[in-house]
């Protein structure tokens, strides 16, 4: 093993060798090694090679590890039916390793005289060592599930069976994600404009700043999942109930920050535009709100994870509908193979709400670019 | 009144006439009391003058700037502007502070526009910031970031944001202090050449006496806090002056005289 693995090294080195331990004797390893021992053309003067993407080169051999095991091994018997799409899954994964060896291939080349393939060459450039670590990973999950089942059947899934819970409950799962959505963005619109404009007017007045900021610093830590049986009982509906402790959630972090962010403007900044002729709206909108601009996103970003937890407990306890209920329903029904794919749903949902944000904010901020390291 | 200063074309504007009369101001103090640090100020400045304060740190002549700004209201005394009393800040007065202060998510042409867009003339004046950044040699830099521009870039663009308003006076608080000494000594020019072509009345602060006597028509030495005029030179030289004449020399020494430290001399 040893001696298998030191000539992997440098093949591995533009990956990170990040390689999992588990797969590093797979028998489709040797390949990445002649690979890496052509690897430099630039070095040999004597032939003009071709010019290709080594690192896809690696990413695909990777890709057909994975493809290959997963088709081509047996799944371990179990008590009940045979994984489905296992084969689809192994054919996908050898067809994306072709792929990527095609391009590896003509991407090089094509670059030169396209700028289009050149970004994209550079995308894939910057992607290819989560593209070779990726299906090592999937190759470990696979083994440890279908192939050994090492991990116990019905608690854990192997990738394929997470297609299976797509392709047939996606109707659910879709409109489980619609739900949510909707709920966490009425709950995080009406938080958020309600915490700006609050942190503005108590960082502008100060009798304002008297009485609010006191009931602030004492209810405000009070986590909002504590309020949902409260709240479930006096609201109206159990929607309503879960869209106004989102709103709290994200409502606080961001008043506290915006307040902040508007209370520390340097002074001179107003003195300035006073002398300038501003009046107190010109003050307030155009040089304490960009000013605190910053600030504010800060708390965006803090108030819209706390929102997460109480959109998730509250569907989980109350409302009828969306991923934090297909979490509990999928777990009352011991199908934990859509608990696993409901996760992942959930992943990419909020991660993209995050990066929405994210984008939202590189906007608004370009400038602090070069003042800041981002 | 604000109307009539805008409406006088941009090459001959006359200078503001200001009176502080009998000013004395002190800070509120959360512990041992008001601190008193202006004493029974009288100074005068004529229409299209150059007057410098100068004195050692912190004996109040920052605060008296922001008393004639109109930013804070004096303690004692009256402070007038062509006759009329100076109850609030107003665009014929404007602030260069000692740092630029440039909003920095502004850009340079925007952070020059501010003062007309603030009073909603932006509309029909962006002619004017183009002018105004053109006379402080900027206007290469006008979509740059405050954080693109050097220390010297930024307090010219500081300028231009107020010579865009037509200010009948321009209230200088240490503007060149936190500069480097070469570009200091280029701004001195440069400052003393925008103010002969405006025609505008300055009051400027400093504590460098050889900046003061360079620059200023008449220079008011002021003592420790709190602070009073202690001796009044007048510079009777013609632009523009150099550094190395006679007669600044003299002047340099009474003027150091006045604050004590003739002893090095």
């Amino acid at each position: 093993m040893s001696h298998l693995s030191s000539p992997l090294v440098p093949a591995l080195a533009g990956a990170g060798a990040a390689a999992d331990p588990a797969v590093t004797h797979a028998p489709v390893a040797p390949p990445a090694v002649t690979h890496s021992a052509v690897a430099d053309p630039d070095v040999r003067p004597r032939r003009r090679a071709l010019p290709v993407w080594w690192t896809g080169v690696l990413a695909a051999s990777a890709w057909a590890l994975f493809g290959l095991l997963t088709w081509r091994l047996p799944n371990v018997e179990l008590g009940f039916n045979e994984w489905t799409f296992t084969t689809e899954l192994g054919v996908a994964a050898l067809l994306l390793a072709a792929t990527l060896l095609w391009l590896a291939a003509t991407l090089p080349a094509l670059a030169g005289v396209w700028a289009r393939a050149a970004r994209v060459q550079a995308g894939l450039r910057h992607a290819s060592p989560w593209l070779t670590v990726l299906p090592l990973l999937l190759a470990a999950w696979e083994l440890l599930t279908a192939k050994l089942a090492w991990l116990p059947a019905p608690f854990f899934a192997p990738p394929q069976s997470l297609i299976e819970v797509y392709s047939s409950d996606y109707a659910r799962l879709i409109e489980c994600a619609g739900h949510s959505l909707l709920l966490l963005s009425t709950g995080v619109a009406v938080g958020a404009l309600a915490g700006f404009l609050t942190g503005v007017w108590i960082g502008w007045s100060r009798s304002a700043g008297y009485w609010i900021h006191p009931v602030l610093r004492f209810l405000g830590p009070i986590p909002s999942t504590a309020l949902l049986p409260m709240a479930f009982f006096l609201a109206p509906s159990s929607w309503s109930a879960a869209a106004f402790l989102i709103a709290l959630a994200t409502g606080f972090p961001v008043t506290v920050l915006t307040w902040s962010g508007v209370a520390s403007v340097n002074k001179q900044y107003y003195d300035v535009a006073r002398t300038l002729g501003a009046s107190a709206w010109f003050l307030v909108w155009r040089v304490a709100v960009p000013a605190a601009l910053p600030q504010v996103f800060v708390g965006l970003f803090m108030g819209l994870g706390a929102s997460f937890s109480v959109l998730v407990a509250a569907e989980m306890m109350g409302v009828k509908a969306g991923l934090g209920w297909y979490l509990t329903w999928a777990q009352g029904w011991a199908s934990y193979t859509n608990m696993f794919a409901a996760l992942f749903v959930m992943a990419a949902l909020f991660s993209g709400v995050i990066t929405a944000l994210f984008a939202v904010r590189d906007r608004a901020l370009a400038w602090q670019k070069g003042t800041l390291q981002w | 009144m604000v109307s009539t200063t805008l409406a006088r074309p941009a090459a001959t504007p006359a200078g503001a006439q200001i009176t502080v009369e009998g000013v004395s101001h002190a800070f509120d103090r959360p512990q041992g009391g008001p601190l008193p640090v202006l004493d029974d100020i009288h100074i005068d400045i004529q229409p299209g003058e150059f007057v410098a304060l100068l004195g050692p740190s912190g004996c109040g002549k920052s605060s008296l700037l922001r008393l004639v700004a109109g930013l804070e209201a004096a303690g004692a005394g009256s402070i007038r502007q062509d006759g009329h009393p100076i109850l609030q800040p107003d665009p014929s007065r404007v602030v260069v502070f000692q740092d630029p202060t440039l909003y920095p998510w502004r850009t340079v042409w925007q952070n020059v526009a501010l003062g007309l867009q603030a009073r909603g003339e932006l509309a029909r004046k962006r002619d004017r910031v183009d002018q105004a950044l053109a006379r402080v040699g900027l206007s290469e830099f006008a979509q740059s970031y405050p954080h693109q521009l050097s220390g010297g870039m930024a307090q010219r663009a500081a300028l231009a944001r107020a010579l865009v308003n037509d200010p009948g006076l321009l209230i200088l608080d240490e503007p060149l202090g936190k500069l480097d000494s070469l570009t200091r000594l280029a701004m001195q020019t440069e400052l003393v050449a925008l103010w002969q072509r405006a025609g505008l009345s300055v009051l400027m602060v400093t504590h460098d006496v050889e900046e003061a006597l360079f620059m200023a028509q008449r220079v008011l030495v002021m003592g420790p806090r709190p602070a009073r005029v202690i001796a009044e030179l007048v510079v009777d030289r013609p632009y523009p002056r150099h550094r190395g004449d006679e007669a600044l020399a003299t002047l340099r020494r009474d003027a150091l005289r006045h604050l004590g430290l003739d002893a090095s001399w």
